[in-house]
């Protein structure tokens, strides 16, 4: 069953097709990777998909609902999370305050009843838990501005996963990583993808993505080049030339 | 003693201020430029009221109200633009403020409001300045423990991450907008019949930026820094008579000399000299 779809997904930054005319549908329960060449578009299409941008012409649909033009915390609430490629910690918090204001969304969903709740015993609960889970509770307590890139990296997951979704959405979530620790967390990743969590990401470390996705969308100059399993996707020539790009033709 | 009451009650006043502006500045992360123009639409508001015969109270709720509307209006159109911009905005709405006060004649143009009612004597306007800026401690101090509290910072810190997050970005600067300027309100309204006489200066852009300069030599964000920041500079220029003529200088240099050596200000300082966190 669709879970999140693209129809005919297009926007344009200043004369340049970023995405144009883009579709495709993500199953239930569905492990996705999202690949492409350098400029192909892929941290644009996710950033339509969880409403980052605002396509210029195409909908987005969330389980069956029109989100195009939701805010971002609107699907966050609906279970559309999303981590950064680039880790965007609140600094000023230890790692466990970032998980727990994640898990507080229903405490923070008003303002008002926000300034009525003080408890942060559940919160902190859940928090400690999701942490745990991700290996890094022993930093729970550590600021955010000190936790080195591994630890943020997990700790955006664990973030996401506070707010309870039901498709997460990684960009780049390996990127900066040794090859050790892209491998254990490529494996957190299909772990979290077995608890039944849809899980899409964005790419470039193709080793783990091929190892770890069960299809690959490649994406080349903004318009959809291929889907399916890895294997064939990968064997396929015009991947393989998009990939090397003049190189395959010299 | 009349002296001493009127200085009490003034240094009240700015601490509503300085704890108004430090909760959308402060907590929130919205820079403001306009706080006086929130200051100057209560204690209109609320002359306006007292003169038509309204009662004392409810001229100062309809001042709170008048400028935490206002804020509200202020705080949707800030939505749109960030830092730099958003301090321009805010100095813009001060700015409109006085521009359209200045040309009013039903709000007395340039010679404001007079004969405003008083229904209380000095140490009566003490006793309530002080005692509503002690409300307004507790408030700041119970923002800060609350969730709210916990989501102001998660949106001065990074709003793109907050709003990820599911937090309802938009709403809360409103919301900081809207209790920090009504806190203003407040202080118009009590300000207004203290002194029965209003003119459009009183609420200048040279009054934001003073209540600015509080915030930041208190040490922005920590309700007590401010609170000691509105405090001294209060008394600064009632302290050394000559510093009168030279306020504007004092103030610039102050804050040139925290922003130089302790950007967190004086609550800062504590906590690195003394190693005392203020809340």
């Amino acid at each position: 069953m669709t879970q999140l779809e693209g129809r005919k997904l297009s926007i344009a930054f200043g004369g340049v097709h970023a995405v144009e005319d883009v579709s495709l549908a993500i199953a239930r329960g569905e492990l996705v990777g999202l690949i492409g060449p350098n400029g192909a578009g892929k941290t644009t299409l996710l950033r339509l998909l969880t409403g980052i941008l605002a396509p210029d012409a195409g909908e987005v649909r969330f389980e069956g609902r029109d989100v195009t033009r939701m805010p971002i915390h609107r699907r966050a609430q609906l279970g559309l999370a999303l981590t950064h490629q680039i880790v965007r910690p609140f600094r000023d918090m230890t790692l466990a305050e970032n998980v727990m204001m994640a898990a507080a969304g229903e405490v923070t969903r008003r303002p008002w009843t926000a300034l009525a709740a003080l408890d942060t015993r559940r919160s902190r609960e859940r928090a400690m838990a999701l942490l745990e889970r991700l290996g890094i509770a022993d930093a729970a307590d550590k600021p955010a501005r000190n936790a080195p890139l591994g630890y943020l990296k997990r700790m955006q997951v664990a973030r996401a996963l506070a707010l309870g979704p039901r498709l997460l959405m990684l960009d780049e979530p390996l990127a900066g990583l040794n090859y050790a620790e892209a491998g254990r967390f490529a494996d957190l990743i299909v772990e979290l993808n077995a608890g039944a969590l849809t899980i899409v990401l964005v790419e470039h470390n193709l080793g783990e993505v091929t190892r770890i996705a069960r299809r690959l969308v490649v994406l080349h100059n903004g318009a959809l080049l291929a889907e399916g399993a890895p294997r064939e996707v990968m064997a396929r020539a015009d991947v393989r030339d998009a990939y090397l790009g003049a190189e395959a033709h010299a | 003693m009349d002296y001493y009451v009127s200085v009490a009650t003034f240094a009240a006043l700015n601490v509503i201020l300085a704890l108004g502006l430090n909760l959308i500045s402060g907590f929130c992360g919205q820079v403001s430029l306009g706080h006086a123009a929130f200051y100057g639409l209560g204690a209109y508001a609320a002359a306006l009221c007292s003169v038509a015969g309204v009662p004392f109270a409810f001229s100062l709720l309809a001042g709170i109200a008048v400028a935490g509307l206002a804020g509200i209006v202020v705080g949707f159109a800030a939505l749109r633009v960030r830092e730099d911009f958003l301090a321009i905005v805010t100095m813009g709405v001060g700015f409109l403020f006085l521009g359209a006060v200045r040309k009013q004649p039903w709000l007395g143009a340039e010679m404001g409001i007079a004969k405003i009612p008083s229904p209380l004597d000095k140490w009566g306007y003490a006793a309530l300045a002080i005692g509503a800026a002690v409300v307004l401690v507790v408030l700041s101090l119970h923002v800060r423990r609350s969730w709210m509290g916990r989501a102001f910072g998660a949106v001065a810190q990074d709003e793109d991450a907050a709003r990820t997050i599911g937090i309802d970005v938009p709403g809360y600067k409103i919301a900081a907008f809207f209790l920090g300027t009504a806190a203003a309100g407040l202080a118009g309204g009590i300000y207004a019949h203290m002194t029965q006489l209003i003119v459009p200066d009183a609420f200048n852009f040279i009054q934001s930026i003073t209540v600015l300069a509080m915030v930041v030599i208190g040490g922005i964000g920590s309700t007590l820094g401010v609170v000691v920041g509105a405090v001294l500079l209060t008394l600064m220029p009632e302290l050394f008579r000559f510093i009168n003529d030279y306020k504007l200088l004092v103030y610039g240099a102050l804050l040139l000399l925290v922003m130089r050596f302790s950007p967190d200000g004086l609550a800062g300082l504590a906590r690195r000299t003394l190693g005392v966190r203020l809340a």
